[in-house]
């Protein structure tokens, strides 16, 4: 057996939490862009988008990711395609995101009065300008705190895809397990990463959610 | 497929969604027993009191529920509580969805008005009574959609507990590819089994709701 100090098990999971905030980022950008498509099918005039968009928020929010992950996983090869499992995480995590953040971004474009679709439309806008510069900012200060709530949930979820074998923390945490025996001081520094990670997000988004509660309340 | 097999994989999608069942049954049952003594703690007035609940709650909400499964099962032998995987598995299941529900419940109990608790004292009733005849069930009615909705996240997160090898839906399905090399359609099929029992327990648990709790809710 090895010998591993501390030192040497924290260097390694601390350079293996690069590729957990990388995901993290790449899942957080790709699930916005598709999130902000599939917010605007949701709240489309056509039917036909709307109840796609429902499908789609309906089938990622209600299937685990970790299967959402295997049918990438395995789904890809069987049309033909080689697939990394980097891929298979930035590709699973950016639809899981999406759905969420579509979701999230709707409740905030809903909660802008109505008057203010009519009014714009008054001014001759079309949609995509009311929406950019009439809706949206206004739907923002509704919708950070949320956002910034489910930024947490992916950055948590990103340990789903050590099970496909990406080498994010969990994953190399599991491999400096097997040489070092030592679970408990390991998953616990591990905890102790995402937590430092994780708790100021949380603690931005409280003091979010207080100054939205102190805009609405005007 | 042969016939034998269709009865094959029916009962493994059986066995394994009964037992995803049983799990975030207990958990569900547990958790909120638990949570209502966490958030009533935390209420208490007594300083250490919450702080330990609101420690536990942001350790738990800012590290993902995969870490804590690993930090069960393969941390905890280091201190001599050697676990068997599906107690392993519900262990962290109740520990994850206590720490989401504690907060559900507290913001419930906040939303139950001051008078209610001048009034039940009015009453001559004992704290303990007044805060559950009085006080907990209004507060059980306002929060009711978000409990639910935790209890089918936390379905649908059991999933990774197949990674310790407790036999639910997952891992019956990882058996299943192993032995047919089917991955994609094994996983397709489960994946819709997982949408179907997330509808369905929703369903089921707002039907109570409305039957056992209050009519209103949806």
């Amino acid at each position: 057996m090895i010998e591993f100090s501390n030192w040497d098990i924290l260097r390694n999971l601390l350079f293996a939490t690069r590729w957990t905030i990388a995901l993290s980022l790449v899942a957080f950008i790709g699930g916005g862009v598709v999130g902000l498509i599939i917010m605007s099918m949701r709240i489309s005039r056509r039917k036909v988008l709307r109840n796609f968009a429902a499908a789609y928020i309906g089938l990622f929010q209600g299937t685990p990711l970790l299967l959402q992950l295997f049918l990438i996983f395995f789904g890809f090869p069987m049309l033909g395609f080689r697939i990394e499992a980097w891929t298979v995480a930035a590709l699973g995590l950016t639809f899981y995101a999406s759905a969420f953040l579509g979701e999230i971004w709707r409740g905030g474009v809903e909660a802008v009065d109505k008057g203010q679709w009519d009014g714009s439309a008054a001014l001759g806008l079309r949609w995509m300008l009311q929406m950019r510069l009439i809706i949206l900012p206004q739907a923002f200060a509704y919708v950070r705190a949320p956002t910034v709530g489910f930024l947490v949930q992916l950055i948590k979820a990103t340990a789903v895809t050590s099970i496909i074998g990406f080498e994010e923390l969990v994953r190399v945490s599991g491999v400096i397990n097997n040489a070092t025996f030592e679970p408990f001081k390991v998953y616990g520094i591990v905890a102790m990463i995402f937590f430092c990670i994780c708790f100021p997000l949380t603690w931005y988004a409280r003091v979010l959610e207080r100054r939205s509660e102190a805009f609405r309340s005007h | 497929m042969t016939s034998e097999m269709f009865w094959e994989a029916l009962a493994a999608i059986g066995r394994g969604a009964s037992t995803t069942l049983m799990l975030i049954g207990i958990t569900a049952i547990v958790g909120l027993f638990l949570s209502i003594i966490a958030a009533a703690a935390k209420r208490s007035g007594i300083r250490v009191l919450r702080a330990a609940v609101i420690a536990y709650v942001e350790l738990i909400r800012n590290t993902p529920f995969l870490v804590q499964l690993f930090f069960v099962f393969f941390g905890l032998p280091a201190l001599g509580l050697r676990l068997d995987p599906i107690t392993a598995a519900l262990l962290a299941m109740i520990l994850n969805m206590t720490a989401y529900t504690t907060e559900v419940i507290g913001a419930g109990l906040d939303a139950v008005p001051d008078g209610q608790h001048d009034a039940a004292r009015a009453l001559g009733l004992r704290p303990y009574v007044a805060f559950l005849k009085i006080i907990l069930p209004q507060a059980l009615v306002v929060i009711y959609p978000a409990l639910v909705s935790q209890i089918i996240i936390m379905m649908l997160e059991s999933a990774v507990v197949s990674q310790i090898a407790v036999r639910e839906l997952t891992h019956e399905a990882e058996l299943w590819q192993a032995r047919t090399f089917r991955a994609f359609e094994t996983y397709f099929v489960i994946a819709m089994v997982y949408l179907v029992m997330s509808i369905a327990l929703r369903r089921a648990l707002v039907f109570l709701g409305k039957r056992y709790l209050a009519a209103g809710i949806t």
